[in-house]
């Protein structure tokens, strides 16, 4: 009988962008540990909250939304969100809620343990379930909960009356902070993590734009796995450099024809929404098996913050794309389909995420009629595996790469 | 030369064989993936065609069971194949929509029959065939005189919920409620017919309508989505092979 011969897994090359950024988003739940143990405070932030205010004041994160992202394409959705549900929370109830609730109970899940948190801060510019979760947290862990208002924005643009509102409860956040804490606010130090932050996300934005070359020289599914750094240490050097070597690999990829996309591109979309993160694989699986490459998607550009003050952090703060109005987010949309040359758009319709789920059926029929291009929705959850048919998400799919398998003149229709 | 288009659902297999633009030959079994229906299906439709295996030049499955289906040369989603099937059938057909046994669409096609644009029902069963399956269990009467039941109704009861296990409760509460059965069974129709509806107005009505599909059968939901609507549909006695046609339209496409 003859020997099974395993493949031997290349080491991943330590100057490479994949390598880097995952060492950082690895090490940034390292760090949160290791200072726990030396008694220093531990914040738990939401994904939208200035990382700038704990970067500049030296205090270590652990943001449970990587946490639950991480956990639930590890396979343990299921068990988390079902402790949750056992204790009373809704399975409607946002799943990354549902297992950070299961988290806090617990204090253990092996497939991504983090440090316990001695504050939380929170953000209320990505959707309002953060506030009652965080409420929750507060009380389930008895930790104090410092929260940010920053209401949708229904004009075009952020008022100063807005910037004002804003900026006296990031004053005040920073003071709290510095009371719980111990640490200290620096002006100094707060220029520095801006340039960083800035200087992270000029390389981000610039290599996401690399999909504007046909074929795309990456994966549109990388930026799913790259954006943990965007979100938790953008303000971070190192995160800086790693971005950087990032464009510059994406750079030579377009140069010399490469791709990190393995297959044919025969098609290019735009996913909408949170990825699948417990059916990654499988959705991903279901594009490239077809030649059909996820060139762009708003939520790897989300966390790209580029501004040059205190105010216009402020001001940028305010124009997440969940905080503003429709025509807005829609044109910006617009804007990454047409410079991206999309040919057609799928939409998760993610049952953990009410906000972004529930304006979508709108929004893409704007799209779709702006781009002339078809829109195919797929019903999934962004850390619940039990809300995805990967039969049902398949028709979808194969049907998408027919309609434009016919507008090239293909033969399929 | 002969080209098989096999359309396998979940709760049953079908089978046409075309031949210079016609059909041929064509078998329905009542039984859907993970069966033998499939199987069965391809040899009734051979049978009816009197034809061989041999005779097929290219065979194309479609439908929920379309990549376990091992004798296939290629597989369409049943998008596809139910826009080319009604497109033979009805060549002015510009909107189809296909309530299936576990999922409904609505697809739009082009001028020419290709399909544009479509869409599909959320996770939810309402509005599927398994949920008129599920309410004629309930009301202990074969599906197939659903139709004729809804035709005796005076007033169609309010079936509102969406949820089928709901929508379940609110039948057996109409019943008990003494509320005739014809009555509830055009409610059970019409509460297809407003699922639907509303994912036939998300693509956009554009005449001629036609629907495809075991359910076209049912003229209580035909009717009941006309009036919602405000449109006639087309539909016709073969609407259940229609993704079947569809396929092996494609098969004879793909051919030449």
């Amino acid at each position: 009988m003859a020997e099974e011969v395993k493949k031997q897994r290349t080491p991943p090359d330590p100057n490479s962008a994949k390598y880097k950024l995952g060492k950082i988003a690895a090490d940034a739940y390292k760090d949160a540990i290791a200072a726990k143990e030396r008694g220093e405070k531990v914040a738990w932030v939401s994904s939208n909250f200035p990382v700038e205010i704990p970067e500049t004041m030296g205090i270590a994160t652990v943001y449970p939304e990587n946490q639950a992202a991480g956990i639930a394409a590890r396979g343990a959705g299921t068990r988390m969100c079902e402790e949750a549900e056992a204790d009373g929370y809704s399975n409607d109830i946002c799943a990354y809620a549902r297992i950070s609730m299961a988290y806090a109970k617990l204090k253990s899940c092996p497939e991504q343990d983090v440090a316990m948190p001695d504050v939380l801060l929170c953000c209320n510019n990505i959707c309002n379930c953060m506030i009652k979760w965080y409420e929750n947290l507060s009380r389930d862990l008895s930790v104090p909960l410092i929260m940010l208002d920053i209401p949708f924005n229904p004009d075009d643009e952020v008022s100063d009356a807005q910037v004002a509102y804003v900026k006296g409860q990031f004053l005040d956040a920073i003071k709290r902070l510095e009371d719980i804490t111990g640490k200290k606010w620096s002006d100094e130090k707060f220029q520095e993590v801006m340039e960083n932050s800035c200087r992270t996300s000029r390389a981000w934005l610039a290599a996401t734009a690399m999909a504007r070359y046909t074929p795309s020289p990456f994966n549109g599914f990388d930026l799913l796995n790259h954006m943990a750094v965007m979100v938790t240490a953008r303000g971070k050097p190192e995160a800086a450099e790693a971005m950087e070597t990032l464009l510059k690999e994406y750079q030579e990829n377009h140069e010399t024809g490469k791709s990190t996309f393995r297959a044919e591109e025969k098609y290019r979309i735009m996913f909408e929404g949170i990825a699948c993160w417990p059916w990654l694989r499988v959705t991903s699986t279901g594009l490239k098996g077809r030649g059909i490459n996820m060139v762009t998607t708003i939520y790897a550009d989300a966390f790209g913050f580029d501004y040059d003050s205190f105010d216009n952090m402020i001001r940028a703060y305010c124009k997440v794309p969940n905080a503003i109005n429709l025509e807005t987010a829609r044109d910006k949309r617009v804007k990454l389909c047409k410079d991206n040359s999309v040919e057609g758009l799928l939409v998760h319709t993610n049952r953990s995420c009410k906000l972004w789920s529930g304006f979508m059926p709108e929004m893409s029929r704007q799209i779709g009629a702006e781009c002339g291009i078809p829109v195919v929705s797929f019903d999934g959850d962004q850390a619940d595996p039990r809300n995805f048919s990967e039969a049902q998400y398949d028709t979808r799919v194969q049907g998408l790469a027919e309609i434009m398998d016919s507008r090239k003149g293909g033969k399929t229709a | 030369m002969h080209f098989a288009g096999i359309d396998v659902g979940s709760t049953t297999s079908k089978c046409v064989l075309v031949q210079d633009g016609e059909m041929i030959g064509s078998a329905l079994v009542d039984m859907g993936i993970g069966t033998a229906g499939p199987e069965r299906a391809y040899s009734e439709a051979l049978a009816a065609a009197g034809a061989v295996p041999e005779d097929v030049a290219c065979c194309v499955a479609t439908g929920y069971g379309r990549s376990s289906w091992k004798g296939a040369d290629q597989t369409i989603s049943e998008l596809t194949a139910h826009g080319l099937g009604n497109h033979f059938l009805f060549p002015d057909a510009r909107t189809v929509i296909d309530i299936g046994g576990q999922d409904a669409k609505v697809i739009e096609l082009d001028a020419n029959g290709r399909m544009a644009n479509f869409v599909m029902n959320d996770k939810c069963a309402a509005g599927t065939g398994r949920f008129l399956e599920v309410m004629a269990n309930v009301l202990r009467i074969p599906i197939g005189e659903l139709e004729v039941l809804a035709a005796q109704a005076e007033q169609a009861a309010p079936i509102s919920s969406t949820c089928t296990v709901f929508a379940e409760s609110e039948v057996i509460s109409q019943l008990a409620s003494g509320t005739p059965v014809p009555d509830v069974v055009a409610g059970i129709c019409a509460s297809v017919a407003s699922r639907v509806a509303a994912l036939a107005k998300r693509v956009g009505i554009k005449e001629q309508v036609c629907m495809s599909g075991g359910v076209a059968q049912n003229g209580g939901v035909r009717r009941a989505l006309e009036q919602t609507l405000g449109v006639p549909i087309a539909w016709s006695s073969q609407a259940q092979l229609a993704g079947a046609l569809g396929a092996a339209l494609h098969a004879c496409h793909k051919s030449h």
